[in-house]
């Protein structure tokens, strides 16, 4: 006997983008089910660096950023719990003039996003971040930006949500999805049916399927990104550090360990990751060469997950341009944990109302089919 | 698989019992095998050797009744030395993609392999209990390293806890050695042992020598206590007590200085993880296991598993299915082997395994023990995670497999990656989620499987990032080594994105 549900929104994926989208639409008082083929906040949203950070990202994602960033100041009452989110500041390093020049214009660029970027150089550098010693020339710091445990966070949302009458089902894989009359039909196996009026595409990596059954194929790649965490060191640390160029990344969470990324790991099958060889070691030495506080202490484990990368590197957000009621958020390129919950909430915001005040014609889905 | 025209030596990970008869069957048909071991010396742990130089005890003091049987085996391998590729003091930390990644002297290594004998050994399996991580509560395992390997004992004062042939084995080397035994208070009801000495009777031999040894012990006025179950281990500093309740549920104190504590063993799976083998719940061992065929064989075309790290058999099963692999990979390869020893091994296999179902019986594993754990005890020390932690998020919905508990508590995330605390983990779950012990999954297992120094010396840098499969290793590159800490050249710049700034793999993840 089919189980069936008649809902207002149904979400396929529980991650921190549909899990947030849950938590809004029961604010609003709309009726939803979530759909999870695994755990809500396994994936990409559950095992990535755990950075929240507005700094580095393209310019036409900052108002989504921003939105979000108000929501993370929120988490406890949201959530129930802080997540071991904390607003260490995001410190991005610049180990070479041109670099240096390359930050500089970044905060000429992003001025009026209220990110609050301080350039700091020289001595001021040295004394402020006397543990980075002379491994770099100065540095873009982002005093509101931080970190948090993505493991603990991104379920929350999702938790968050079901306690507030949302009907969250895991290991739930939708096997079909489609449109009747005004309602979408969604199957897992012969053991439920859901229908809905709203459909959120927020399944990661794996929306490309959803987004194929509406006729809107998408160049969507799966990558693993390369994480690795030391055993538990004295505090050195007390920023979320990144490096202008990109290779490596790095953490200090408030235990001692140190969590650090860069590199990639390689596909078991569509659904599993592991890191790779060379990236971890790579990623040692680098790490090692970052931070010299490193260079005695071990890796303890080392982990990647599967996320969707877009061509441009931009998320794909908004409606679908085939199916009314219809809405995408997914391709967010390995930058999706911080601004996750800004999207959600602007998802929300398209179904409510029919629409937002958020720009989100540079994500559209449309935008990699080449015009005839 | 596909057989290379140049095929690769076989790789022999272990050098205990199992892992020393592959190799030899493998020498005797004329291919040199890769022994790689974590050890300094070959042996195993139930066949550990002291270390080198100055420190000699002899073997029938090292290893009791088995010293035959160790000789034997170190024997064994000192005569095939200069006919295998023999790497002690090494750790696998890796497998992937048909390749093995060792660690020694501080530098990686990666190993091809085209067929593989995973030998990888057990450690104890323990529980906690109130007052276990007071220091001088020792594994039975390590008590007993302790004493083969460093010629000293844990206490002055010993009481043996817990269940399973170690735990008289133990007790009577430490007698042996002149250490004082406190008792030794097993978890298993008189009546269960009694009843399984029937079965036991297939192998009169190590019956008799288990007879022995508790015979031994109440002759030396060792008190044995069947039915216990500790309260707590006491102490301000370190241990000075085992509170413990009897059979009939009195509360009892024996002074002591140490507590030496197992309930079984627990296989090393993780290579056999990462190398991709299927697996299965094994009832017996109450763990997940890797499927095994009666020869060896793994899920994974030429990967084989032998001896206790694929499930636990004890010593000489180990010996046996060492060399049972090595023949079934000489016939995997298309090289003669002797049949009649095959059939001669299975047989022997067989009538182990139906004596380890008697021992399995005399020992049963307690099922109830993880109940009495308290919601305060620590049940994970490399991140402190207490009991009452994997309770809740079992009990509110959150958790209904390990990895899950692991992500939200952060049991099984720290140094030993799950390989002492997750047995405890796996019981919390399952009596709190009222499914069986197989009903919450496992641990995934991630390199690296120990602990890998971060300065480890990396064979030639590895290539650009950030092209996909061009990144999947293909073996050890003929560059010369580098240090893994140079003179600060640049991180080597990816390259630019289509936005320019950040290069596709140098972008933060989130």
């Amino acid at each position: 006997m089919r189980e069936r549900i008649d809902c207002d929104v149904a979400i396929v994926g529980g991650g921190i983008v549909g899990g947030s989208a849950a938590l809004f639409l029961r604010q609003a008082g709309l009726s939803v089910t979530l759909l999870e083929r695994d755990w809500c906040g396994a994936k990409a949203s559950g095992v990535n660096f755990g950075g929240v950070r507005r700094q580095g990202r393209p310019l036409e994602q900052l108002p989504l950023s921003q939105r979000a960033h108000a929501i993370w100041g929120r988490l406890p009452e949201l959530l129930g719990t802080d997540a071991e989110y904390i607003r260490s500041g995001h410190l991005k390093l610049a180990r070479s003039e041109p670099d240096l020049a390359s930050l500089i214009d970044y905060r000429e660029r992003t001025q009026g996003f209220g990110l609050g970027l301080e350039i700091i150089v020289g001595e001021e550098f040295r004394r402020r971040w006397p543990a980075l010693g002379d491994r770099a020339i100065g540095g873009s710091l982002c005093p509101e930006d931080g970190h948090a445990n993505p493991r603990l966070v991104s379920p929350a949302f999702a938790r968050a949500a079901a306690k507030l009458g949302a009907v969250v089902r895991e290991q739930t894989p939708v096997d079909r999805v489609e449109k009747d009359g005004d309602r979408f039909v969604l199957l897992s196996g012969d053991a439920l049916e859901v229908r809905a009026r709203f459909l959120l595409n927020t399944a990661g990596a794996w929306s490309w399927r959803v987004a194929e059954a509406f006729g809107e194929p998408v160049p969507l790649e799966s990558l693993h990104p390369n994480m690795a965490v030391t055993e538990p060191l004295p505090r050195f640390l007390d920023v979320n550090i990144g490096v202008e160029g990109g290779g490596v990344y790095g953490r200090q969470v408030p235990r001692g360990n140190m969590v650090v990324g860069g590199g990639r790991g390689f596909a078991l099958d569509a659904d599993r990751a592991r890191p790779q060889r060379d990236a971890v070691l790579t990623l040692m030495r680098d790490a090692a060469e970052l931070f010299p506080q490193l260079r005695h202490a071990h890796v303890i484990r080392c982990w990647t997950g599967v996320e969707g990368y877009t061509p441009d590197r931009n998320p794909i957000i908004g409606p679908s341009r085939t199916t009314p009621g219809l809405f995408h958020a997914f391709g967010f390129s390995g930058a999706g944990f911080q601004i996750g919950p800004g999207v959600g909430q602007t998802l929300a915001e398209l179904v409510v109302t029919g629409e937002t005040p958020m720009p989100l014609e540079p994500f559209r889905i449309d935008r990699f089919t080449p015009t005839a | 698989m596909d057989v290379v025209s140049e095929p690769l030596p076989p790789v022999i990970v272990g050098a205990g019992p199992a892992g020393i008869r592959a190799a030899e069957r493998l020498v005797a048909a004329g291919l040199r095998p890769v022994v790689v071991d974590e050890a300094a010396r070959w042996g195993g742990q139930i066949y550990r050797q002291p270390p080198d130089g100055g420190f000699v005890r002899p073997k029938t003091a090292l290893y009791g009744f088995e010293a035959g049987k160790a000789d034997a085996v170190h024997r064994a391998m000192a005569a095939i030395r200069d006919r295998v590729d023999y790497r002690p003091r090494t750790l696998v930390w890796n497998c992937e993609a048909g390749a093995l990644d060792l660690l020694s002297d501080g530098a990686s290594e990666t190993l091809p392999f085209s067929h593989l004998i995973l030998a990888t050994g057990a450690t104890d399996r323990v529980l906690p209990f109130p007052g276990w991580t007071l220091p001088g509560v020792f594994t039975l395992g390590g008590s007993q390293v302790a004493l083969k390997f460093q010629g000293c004992a844990v206490g002055r004062r010993v009481a043996f806890l817990g269940t399973g042939p170690l735990l008289y084995l133990v007790a009577y080397q430490y007698l042996k050695a002149g250490v004082e035994v406190a008792g030794v208070f097993d978890t298993t009801p008189f009546i269960a042992q009694a009843r399984a000495t029937a079965g036991m009777l297939r192998d009169p031999a190590t019956l008799a020598k288990g007879l022995l040894f508790v015979g031994w012990l109440r002759a030396h006025g060792v008190p044995i206590h069947n039915g216990v179950r500790p309260v707590r281990a006491e102490g301000a500093e370190r241990v000075e007590a085992l509170v413990w309740r009897d059979a009939r549920g009195q509360e009892r104190r024996t002074v002591c200085d140490s507590i030496a504590f197992g309930l079984g063993l627990r296989s090393e799976t993780q290579l056999a993880d990462l190398a991709g083998c299927r697996f299965r719940f094994d009832e017996a061992d109450r763990a997940w296991l890797p499927e095994r065929d009666g020869a060896g064989r793994s899920s994974v075309a030429g990967v084989y598993l032998a001896g206790d790290g694929s499930g636990i058999a004890g010593a000489d099963a180990a010996e046996l299915a060492g060399e049972r692999a090595a023949l079934t990979l000489l016939e995997d390869r298309g090289l003669p082997v002797d049949g009649k020893r095959m059939n001669e091994l299975d047989g022997r296999l067989a009538r182990i395994a139906a004596f380890r179902r008697a021992l399995n019986a005399a020992f049963p594993f307690p099922t109830d023990w993880a109940d009495a754990i308290a919601d305060d005890t620590m049940i994970c020390r490399c991140e402190g995670i207490t009991a009452g932690a994997v309770r809740e998020v079992a009990r509110s919905g959150q958790a209904r497999e390990m990895n899950r508990a692991k992500a939200l508590t952060r049991a099984g995330m720290g140094r030993c990656q799950g390989r002492m605390c997750s047995a405890t983990t796996a019981e919390l779950l399952s009596r709190t989620l009222g499914t069986g012990p197989d009903g919450v999954g496992r641990l995934r297992a991630q390199p690296p499987i120990k602990p890998l120094p971060i300065a480890t010396i990396i064979p030639s840098p590895p290539r650009g990032e950030g092209e996909g499969d061009a990144l999947r290793g293909s073996g050890r590159s003929d560059a010369p080594f580098q240090p893994a800490i140079s003179a600060l050249p640049r991180v080597p710049l990816t390259q630019p994105s289509p936005r320019g700034g950040e290069g596709s793999s140098g972008r933060e993840v989130a």
